[in-house]
C-alpha cells in the first residue's frame, strides 16, 4: 500500500497529542514538561517535512530548519532557567514558582 | 513500495511508543533516552520523505546537543523525582480527556479534508527531480543561501541570543575566588608599579630581620 501524506499527519498528530498529555500528566516535573514541548515541536517538524515532500516544495524544509533552531534555543534557555531556579530554591517543583509573584 | 511502507510503519510505531514512554517513564533519565529514540525514528521518517539533510541535522542537533543537555541537567540536579511524580494519577483523567479531545479534533480535520492535499499549488521553491543528480542538501543550500538568506540569518541571531541568554542566566561569580583582571593589568603603568629608592652608602633599604643588626 502507498504511504500518503495522511499517514505522516497521523503520526505527527499522535506525537503532538502525546506531548500535550505529557504536560498535563507531569505537572510538577518541569524537565519532563520541556521534553513534552520538544515532542510537540518534533510533531510540527514531521508535518512540515511531510507537506514539503508531498507538495514538491522545499520551503517546508527551510521552515522546519528554523523550527529546529527555535527548539534548540528554547531547550537551552529553559534548562538554564531550571538550573538557576534549582540554585535558588533547591528544588524544581513547578508549584513553588509562584513565590516569584510581583 | 512495500519496503517503504514497512519502514514507515516501523519508524512510526517506534516513535509513537517512544513518545508514550517519554511521558510515563518514572525515571527522567529513561525519559530522555526514550526521547532520543523518538528523535532517531523521526529522523528515519524524514529520510523516507527524502529530507536527508534535515534527518541528519535532527540527529546532530537533537540527539547530540539537546538530549545530552537534558541528560546533563537531569543528572546534575539532585532532585527527588519520586516526589515530583506524585500528582501523576490525579492529573491523568484531565490530561487524557484534553489529549483525547485534541486527537479526535485533528482526526476529524483530516477526515473533513478528505485525507489529501487537494489544492492547486505553485511551489515557491520546487524540489529537484530525483534523477537530476541534485541532492536534497544541495537543493536546500541553493535556496537557503539565496532566496531565504534573511531567514537563515534570523536563525543564527536566535541561536546567538539563546547562547548569550544561557550564559547570562547561569554565570555566577563566587566570592573569594581570585580572578585575572585584564583591565587592571592593561591599565598598569611604570609610575604606579616601580619605585626608585635612594640607597645610603653603607646602609640598606631592606628592613633588617628581627634579632640582627
Amino acid at each position: 500500500m502507498t504511504i500518503g501524506v495522511e499517514h505522516y499527519l497521523t503520526v505527527a498528530a499522535s506525537l503532538f497529542t502525546l506531548g500535550m498529555v505529557g504536560i498535563f500528566l507531569n505537572r510538577k516535573n518541569v524537565i519532563v514538561i520541556l521534553m513534552s514541548i520538544e515532542l510537540m515541536l518534533l510533531a510540527v517538524n514531521i508535518n512540515l517535512v511531510a507537506f514539503s515532500h508531498f507538495l514538491g516544495d522545499l520551503v517546508g524544509q527551510v521552515f522546519a530548519l528554523l523550527n529546529l533552531t527555535v527548539a534548540a534555543a528554547e531547550a537551552a534557555i529553559g534548562l538554564a532557567i531550571i538550573v538557576v531556579y534549582y540554585r535558588n530554591r533547591g528544588s524544581i517543583a513547578v508549584d513553588d514558582v509562584n513565590i516569584m509573584k510581583g | 513500495m512495500a519496503l517503504t511502507a514497512g519502514f514507515f510503519y516501523l519508524f512510526a510505531v517506534f516513535s509513537v511508543v517512544a513518545g508514550v514512554m517519554v511521558i510515563v517513564a518514572k525515571n527522567p533519565v529513561h525519559a530522555v533516552l526514550f526521547l532520543i529514540l523518538a528523535f532517531f525514528n523521526a529522523a528515519g521518517l524524514f529520510i523516507l520523505l527524502g529530507a536527508e539533510f534535515l534527518a541528519m541535522v535532527l540527529i546532530i542537533v537533537y540527539v547530540g546537543a539537546v538530549a545530552v543537555l537534558f541528560l546533563f541537567v537531569v543528572m546534575m540536579l539532585d532532585v527527588d523525582f519520586a516526589e515530583l511524580k506524585a500528582g501523576f494519577i490525579k492529573n491523568a483523567p484531565v490530561g487524557l480527556l484534553v489529549g483525547g479531545i485534541v486527537l479526535v479534533e485533528l482526526i476529524l480535520l483530516f477526515l473533513a479534508r478528505g485525507f489529501g492535499l487537494g489544492v492547486a499549488h505553485e511551489p515557491a521553491a520546487a524540489m529537484p527531480a530525483t534523477d537530476s543528480g541534485v541532492s536534497n542538501t544541495e537543493a536546500l543550500g541553493h535556496i537557503l543561501y539565496t532566496k531565504y538568506i534573511y531567514f537563515f540569518e534570523v536563525a543564527g541571531l536566535i541561536l546567538l541570543v539563546a547562547m548569550i541568554g544561557a550564559i547570562v542566566l547561569t554565570l555566577q561569580h563566587k566570592a573569594g575566588v581570585r580572578r585575572q583582571s585584564i583591565a587592571a593589568q592593561v591599565a598598569r603603568t611604570p609610575k604606579d608599579s616601580l619605585e626608585v629608592v635612594k640607597v645610603p652608602s653603607g646602609g640598606s633599604v631592606i628592613p633588617a630581620p628581627d634579632g640582627q643588626s
